[in-house]
């Protein structure tokens, strides 16, 4: 395990509400709430689910893998939520499948979390981030499935696109370890919300110097597309320094 | 001292460290002398000369023999696919569909892996064709070989990506092109498994299955391997999770050395 000393990460960068508020509202928001939560300790209460804090990753390893940490916890929600809840024309089998990828998803989430140690962004916050999932529709299995396909298309480019970012090449290994998994989820889920798609030209290029490669999401463009999902402001401007 | 201890943990930053030693048996049986004799003492020193030896003598494969190593993957797949679309027993529709799709992407991954070796001004392998004598002629038996491509294609792509850290062509990352062939490889895969009525990610189980799928899930890290950064994912992340959890959501590399085997895709290429 590589020595996480070297972040400038600051787990509590999701700290007060007031202060937070004054953050987001200025330019270099990134570096006040760095700066600025590192010293709070007269205050620790930390921030209840939705807040309007910004999270700031760092560009490093660390905030590479909180990257990833944060994708893990909204997969797995996505998945629990469905599992709780299943659709009413869901199978066996479809709800089989996702409590497999739900497992799968939780051992992510708490294997980040483990490796991640007091540098994991959420730690010493109270309360979880809940996740919105409005903009999907759960209630039927073409939803389930649909949501589930741009989640695991999201985290194969994203998980793409951060490979070569990565200065530990342990890291490296354990990442490569979950893509494929992923990948494997995410050509499941396709094929279950449209037959034969596990590889489709909107995933995997059929021309071009791309032809026959899978998708790059830059953390920036991963950043944006969980906005919508994720009760904070996520800022990974950091990472596409590396 | 616990050597076995010490490369798995080697062998999570350097995929080929059990090759290294492979051909080195006879250090490891002067060590198990050593101990015998109750010359403990000396095992460090034996365990150093160990690896200077591992590392000193064994170099990094280079970027064009990594993207060669590659590329004969690539080519076999080609060539394999090219076998069963010829042979006529694949059903037509969707299975037909997603064979047609595959061999595509294989074809793609050929070109771009032999365009990047020549930019690098390295030679591409060429010839590289699916032994005859091992095509199966029914379909249900070249589904099982195609799985047995794709899911050591997915375990071979992660056994060199250490190798092409930091590695460029011009301004492109090797690295990066091989995790965007590598997730291709992942989905094709899924979908082979599929059609076979197999889950999409590996169980535990198929690490003990017959050849010749048996041989894709095994090697220094089998595919049911539970235990990731010296985390037993079972039993020490606060819940307790089932080794077939454990070992599905992780997937393990092969070595070189491992797929070029006999047992493996090694044993698939023509001679």
């Amino acid at each position: 395990m590589a020595d996480l000393a070297d972040t400038s990460f600051s787990g509590r960068a999701l700290r007060r509400r007031t202060f937070l508020r004054v953050a987001s509202a200025t330019a270099a928001s990134s570096a006040l709430v760095l700066a600025g939560c590192g010293n709070d300790d007269d205050d620790p209460t930390p921030v209840p689910n939705g807040s309007t804090g910004t999270l700031v990753l760092a560009g490093n390893d660390t905030g590479i893998l909180n990257l990833t940490y944060l994708l893990a916890q909204i997969q797995a929600s996505l998945y629990q939520k469905v599992v709780t809840t299943p659709p009413a024309d869901f199978t066996a089998a479809d709800t089989a499948a996702f409590v497999d990828m739900r497992d799968h998803e939780v051992i992510y989430r708490e294997f980040y979390k483990s490796v991640l140690g007091t540098s994991a962004y959420d730690n010493g916050l109270t309360t979880a981030l809940e996740f919105n999932f409005t903009t999907y529709t759960l209630t039927t299995r073409k939803g389930a499935y649909e949501a589930a396909r741009t989640l695991e298309d999201l985290a194969v480019g994203a998980y793409n696109g951060l490979g070569r970012r990565l200065a530990n090449s342990s890291y490296l290994r354990l990442l490569l370890k979950i893509t494929s998994v992923k990948a494997r989820h995410a050509a499941f889920v396709r094929d279950q919300a449209e037959p034969n798609s596990f590889a489709g030209p909107d995933v995997i290029s059929s021309t071009g110097n791309q032809a026959g490669l899978d998708t790059i999401k830059t953390p920036v463009e991963v950043a944006k597309l969980l906005a919508p999902l994720v009760p904070v402001v996520l800022v990974a401007d950091n990472l596409m320094t590396l | 001292m616990n050597i076995l201890r010490i490369i798995e943990q080697l062998s999570e930053v350097d995929a080929d460290v059990l090759g290294r030693f492979d051909s080195r048996r006879a250090v490891f049986k002067s060590l198990g002398n050593t101990a015998k004799m109750g010359a403990l003492a000396a095992a460090p020193v034996f365990v150093s000369s160990l690896f200077s030896k591992a590392y000193g003598q064994t170099t990094t494969p280079s970027v064009v023999e990594v993207l060669n190593y590659a590329l004969t993957l690539e080519l076999l797949e080609e060539d394999f696919y090219k076998k069963m679309t010829a042979a006529g027993r694949v059903p037509a529709g969707a299975a037909a569909g997603a064979i047609a799709t595959i061999l595509k992407h294989e074809t793609a991954h050929v070109k771009l892996l032999s365009d990047t070796i020549r930019a690098l001004n390295g030679t591409p392998v060429t010839n590289v064709k699916f032994k005859t004598s091992a095509f199966p002629a029914d379909y249900p038996t070249q589904l099982v070989v195609a799985q047995a491509l794709e899911d050591t294609g997915v375990r071979a792509y992660k056994g060199q990506a250490g190798n092409l850290l930091g590695k460029m062509a011009g301004t492109t990352s090797l690295l990066q092109v091989a995790l965007q062939i590598h997730s291709v490889e992942a989905r094709h895969a899924a979908h082979i498994r599929g059609m076979r009525m197999q889950p999409a990610w590996i169980p535990a189980s198929d690490s003990n299955l017959p050849a010749p799928l048996g041989p894709v899930y095994t090697g220094a890290i089998r595919e049911d391997n539970v235990i990731q950064s010296n985390v037993n994912i079972t039993s020490q992340l606060g819940t307790p999770y089932s080794a077939n959890d454990a070992a599905a959501s992780f997937d393990e590399i092969l070595t070189m050395a491992e797929v070029l085997d006999a047992s493996r895709a090694g044993g698939l290429v023509q001679g």
